[in-house]
């Protein structure tokens, strides 16, 4: 992995702190963070827990894929993303991303381009458990 | 030539479990793998308008399958 991208797949919690650690570098003045967080409704339905499941060694790929072309399409200095498996509560957090430039407009950029791309190609899945049942998220489109 | 295939997903639930092997004949396309798939699974039926994996890659549905490939059918992803 380049010394300028983090990635995660992980069970544990996610830390925004290691994520701001991890990019900051004082040749920057600034960070741009997205934290994604479980909310407590869906289309007019009482959303009770989420579950993610991935493809993991090729959700690993392509997290690091996004990584490396915001890296090319932005002039940003580091990137860190940082994704949840398992089961999560209303309120917890299953994806972080932090970006680190010498001036704020790029960090923006990059910040929306890998949250946005993210959620078109990394093979993560989320399933929503309501007071009657589960459904995985965009199953039949 | 037996080919290891992933389920996730909707599929998993739909396959009931997460991987199967298939006794493929030679050049056959994703395209048609498809089509077995949807035969043999009546609950498949959106499976065209999924993506395919093809040893951690997406590959197009004219991608020829190959001795020792690892197909992952991919679902609407929802991550994030």
């Amino acid at each position: 992995m380049k010394e300028n991208i983090s990635i995660k797949l992980t069970t544990n919690k996610l830390r925004l702190q290691e994520c701001i650690d991890f990019v900051q570098d004082n040749s920057c003045g600034g960070i741009a963070t997205f934290v994604g967080t479980v909310r407590n409704h869906t289309k007019g339905k009482e959303v009770k827990q989420l579950e993610f499941s991935a493809y993991t060694s090729m959700a690993i790929k392509e997290l690091q894929k996004i990584a490396e072309q915001a890296l090319d399409e932005f002039d940003i200095l580091k990137i860190a993303i940082h994704h949840a498996e398992g089961l999560l509560q209303i309120g917890e957090v299953p994806v972080i991303i932090a970006v680190s430039s010498v001036h704020r407009g790029a960090s923006f950029k990059a910040c929306e381009y890998a949250i946005d791309t993210l959620k078109e190609t990394v093979p993560i899945w989320k399933k929503e458990y309501f007071k009657d049942g589960e459904v995985w998220v965009n199953a039949h489109p | 030539m037996n080919i290891k295939t992933l389920f996730f997903g909707v599929t998993r639930d739909i396959i009931g479990e997460g991987s199967a092997i298939f006794d493929l004949n030679e050049d056959l396309t994703i395209a048609d793998f498809q089509n077995i798939l949807t035969k043999n699974y009546s609950g498949l039926t959106d499976i065209k308008s999924f993506a395919v994996a093809v040893n951690e890659e997406y590959v197009t549905e004219d991608y020829k399958i190959q001795e020792n490939d690892i197909i992952a059918i991919i679902p609407p992803v929802s991550g994030g």
